[in-house]
């Protein structure tokens, strides 16, 4: 079992492990002088060294031909991976079994010299003979380098815009129509009870961090917005941004359990890279996951025509805070 | 003798260059054995790999978003509109030949590259090759691995799939939420809002492609004339000495053994690149700020990152609705900081706190050798292996159905009392072990040092089996 376990270590380690372990068990080890030289190569090593570089020349050879004959990814696999196990078979196999055997004592150079030091002091001082003020130069001097540095650096001001206090500008205003991501309006009755849609602003980029929306629908008497979003939600319809208050993501999951008496979790949208979760009941606090604050809330109203639009701007700022961003 | 043929190239390189007798010092420079040094050169290899597949890669892709109407060999996509970078990403994938096998050997090397600068880093730690003089090639080292991550993170987020912008996304809001400054800098660095900067994903191109492998290439080479320079550590051993480097000669044993571990590396990358799919881009489909997915994990090696920026609670400080420090910055920022700051300071903080010791070290230690180093690596590596795991907890709930909110729970409780627990376990079984002097896993094989009586010294084998325990 031992043998079998050193083999399996040798194979995944370089075979070092094996005659380190075979060597341990000689006298050897009380010899004060670990220096040795031996002739290992035998004709039928040197024919085994041949066939495994042969081996190694027919996976490349079968390589070349499956490129030229477009083959699939496996076989390309296959050759040129064999290729090179092949090749590292042969110079592993050449490296233990065939030449030398050496182990070589080696002095270490000696890195510190405190006359070197010393002398190195004494060069570096003498740069400065016959300069008499110091002080005056290095802060000239420092002055100069700093003021250099400082005027090279600035051009980075032109890397990016700066950070304003909401960058994320959102195309939502009052009356704007919610549309799918083919450009059709939505109607309040395509949106059910336990699903979520996706809705983005008529006219406007959808690709702006504002513009996305998760829409789901609850049962009108289970809302508990904020008194002043008491009219924002028409028929249980609520519209938050969707990306994600914590680190920008899509908050492109929606946990709507079957029986709540059970479970003790209210329907919630979840964002799949961190889990926050926000109870869409309740203007989207924060319930679970590392989210500071709710997602923004989109207020609702139903045209005459039964599609969606907007009852007024996003509830606050979208996407991840920063230092000095207004969370509401 | 002096004469130019041309036709014996060693004469015609000494004669115009001089090298021949640094070449042969060279090939008589010495390497000691032990199976963990080749953790670094698996990490060297890698980056190699990267290298000759990243040039490849680089001659197909376009790096831009423009969109365009894909219509390559990809079925399902046809007619899509996308951008060039993703469409360019997947017809490499499907209609350049080998260009699928490429790719995911691409991807593959930066998952190994990363696997083996963390173990080498480990086998740095635990053996105190980081002592004096070797400091400053551990921070090089430690830099490495920071640039190694954001390398790779560069790398995944090029071809404008979901799951690269979900990164990026996220990233962007971890860069936002540094106090103070962290806006401004983001603004900078993404030339504005994430989606929407037109010159943002060039940035991130030239970042991935020319920046950051051109800093990975000078400090490897730094690192490696360090090693040349100060020599190599080893372990303790017969003939083997503060002063001495005891193993194989460059010439011709270990550089045919090294060529042969190139030579793997290469073969198990191409395996895994044309064998194992990874990244199907073309599953995630193009990045919409709109849509996301929780089937796709990103790279392991930011595995720690996620599941520090899920488990912390929401706090998110804030003054007179104004807030202060967003939440991704004490799983996304802080977390890594400390981590890599206290990484950084190691050699230092050991100094001067718990071994004292300012002189030089070329004997490698045994991780018992030194208990508290060695409790302190078990418990860092506890947090971060916790911290990780619950990264994929996810993935636990689909695939095992164990509760997301009760892994919260346990994992917040747990990277609080394990790390501290696991310090104190190996702490006791490093000092066990260190005074017992016993293999966890071998017999005793050691020797003994005899005086003799001429007042020499003699190392003795193992004596009989009824003799009483090793001496302390």
């Amino acid at each position: 079992m031992r043998r079998l376990l050193r083999a399996i270590v040798a194979l995944l380690v370089g075979t070092r492990a094996v005659r380190g372990a075979a060597r341990g068990e000689q006298p050897e080890q009380t010899e004060a002088d670990p220096r040795r030289r031996e002739i290992v190569s035998t004709p039928r090593r040197e024919l085994v060294l041949a066939v495994l570089l042969l081996a190694a020349a027919a996976f490349a050879i079968a390589f070349v031909v499956l490129i030229l004959g477009g083959d699939p990814v496996q076989w390309e696999a296959v050759t040129l991976g064999g290729a090179f196990a092949c090749l590292a078979a042969a110079l592993g196999y050449a490296g233990l079994k065939v030449v030398p055997q050496e182990t070589e004592v080696e002095e270490r150079p000696q890195l510190e010299g405190p006359e070197a030091e010393e002398q190195l002091r004494r060069t570096l001082a003498a740069g400065g003979d016959g300069v008499s003020r110091r002080r005056l130069l290095t802060v000239a001097g420092l002055t100069a380098g700093g003021s250099l540095a400082a005027a090279l650096a600035v051009p980075a001001i032109s890397l990016g815009p700066a950070v304003g206090e909401a960058p994320f500008r959102s195309p939502w205003r009052r009356g704007r129509a919610l549309v799918d991501e083919h450009g059709e309006p939505i109607s309040a009755d395509d949106v059910v009870e336990g699903s979520h849609l996706t809705a983005f602003p008529a006219d406007a980029d959808p690709r702006e961090l504002g513009s996305p929306v998760a829409l789901v629908r609850v049962a009108p008497d289970t809302l508990r917005l904020p008194p002043e979003r008491r009219d924002w939600a028409p028929e249980g319809l609520l519209a938050y941004s969707k990306i994600c208050t914590h680190a920008g993501c899509a908050v492109s999951l929606y946990r709507y359990p079957l029986s709540e008496d059970t479970t003790g979790e209210p329907p919630a949208l979840a964002c799949p890279c961190h889990y926050s979760m926000f109870a869409v009941r309740e203007g989207a606090r924060v319930i679970g996951g590392p989210a500071g604050r709710p997602l923004p809330q989109l207020p609702l109203e139903i045209a005459a025509d039964r599609t969606l639009r907007a009852a007024g701007p996003l509830s606050g700022a979208v996407g991840p805070a920063w230092w000095g961003v207004r969370r509401t | 003798m002096s004469q130019d043929s041309g036709r014996d190239p060693i004469a015609f390189v000494d004669q115009r260059l001089g090298a021949a007798a640094t070449t042969r010092k060279a090939l008589r420079y010495v390497f000691p054995d032990h199976w963990s040094f080749q953790l670094g050169e698996i990490a060297l290899y890698s980056f190699v790999v990267l290298l000759a597949t990243g040039v490849y890669l680089s001659l197909f892709f376009e790096s831009s978003l423009s969109r365009t109407v894909y219509d390559g060999g990809y079925a399902p996509l046809a007619g899509t509109e996308v951008s060039r970078a993703y469409a360019s990403a997947v017809r490499l994938s499907f209609d350049v030949p080998a260009g699928l096998l490429i790719r995911q050997t691409h991807h593959w090397a930066a998952l190994v590259f990363v696997v083996a600068i963390v173990m080498h880093l480990m086998r740095i730690f635990f053996t105190g090759a980081f002592r004096k003089p070797r400091e400053l090639n551990w921070m090089i080292g430690l830099t490495m691995l920071g640039l190694a991550l954001v390398e790779g993170f560069a790398g995944y987020s090029l071809p404008d799939d979901l799951l690269s912008g979900m990164g990026l996304a996220i990233a962007q809001a971890v860069a936002m939420s540094i106090p103070l400054i962290g806006g401004d800098v983001t603004y900078a660095l993404w030339g504005g809002e994430f989606p929407g900067s037109p010159e943002f994903h060039s940035r991130l191109f030239i970042t991935h492609v020319l920046l950051l492998p051109g800093a990975l290439a000078v400090l490897i080479a730094l690192h490696l004339a360090l090693v040349v320079r100060q020599r190599h550590t080893q372990f303790p051993g017969p003939g083997r000495t503060e002063r001495n480097d005891v193993g194989s000669p460059m010439w011709p044993g270990y550089a045919l053994r090294s060529l042969s571990l190139l030579a793997a590396v290469c073969a198990v990358l191409f395996l895994l690149g044309g064998l194992v799919q990874i990244n199907p881009i073309w599953q995630w489909g193009p990045y919409e700020i709109w849509e996301g997915t929780n089937g796709a994990q990103p790279d392991w090696y930011l595995g720690w990152l996620i599941g520090a920026l899920r488990l912390m609670p929401n706090w998110e400080p804030h003054v007179a609705g104004y807030t202060l420090v967003p939440n991704p910055f004490w799983g996304g920022a802080l977390f890594p900081a400390g981590l890599f700051g206290l990484l950084y300071a190691w050699p230092l903080i050991e100094q001067r706190l718990i071994t004292r010791d300012t002189s030089r070290h070329e004997l490698l230690d045994r991780p018992r050798d030194n208990p508290v180093r060695t409790a302190a690596g078990v418990a860092i590596l506890t947090l971060v292996v916790l911290v990780f795991g619950f990264g994929s907890s996810d993935r636990a709930l689909v695939t095992a159905g164990f509760a997301y909110s009760l892994q919260l729970t346990v994992t917040r409780v747990a990277v609080f009392v394990l790390p501290p627990v696991a310090f104190l376990v190996a702490l006791r079984v490093c000092r066990e072990l260190r005074d017992r002097d016993a293999h966890p896993l071998r017999e005793w094989d050691g020797g003994y040092v005899r005086r003799r009586p001429d007042g020499g010294f003699e190392v003795v084998p193992e004596p009989p089996r009824s003799s009483a325990p090793p001496p302390r």
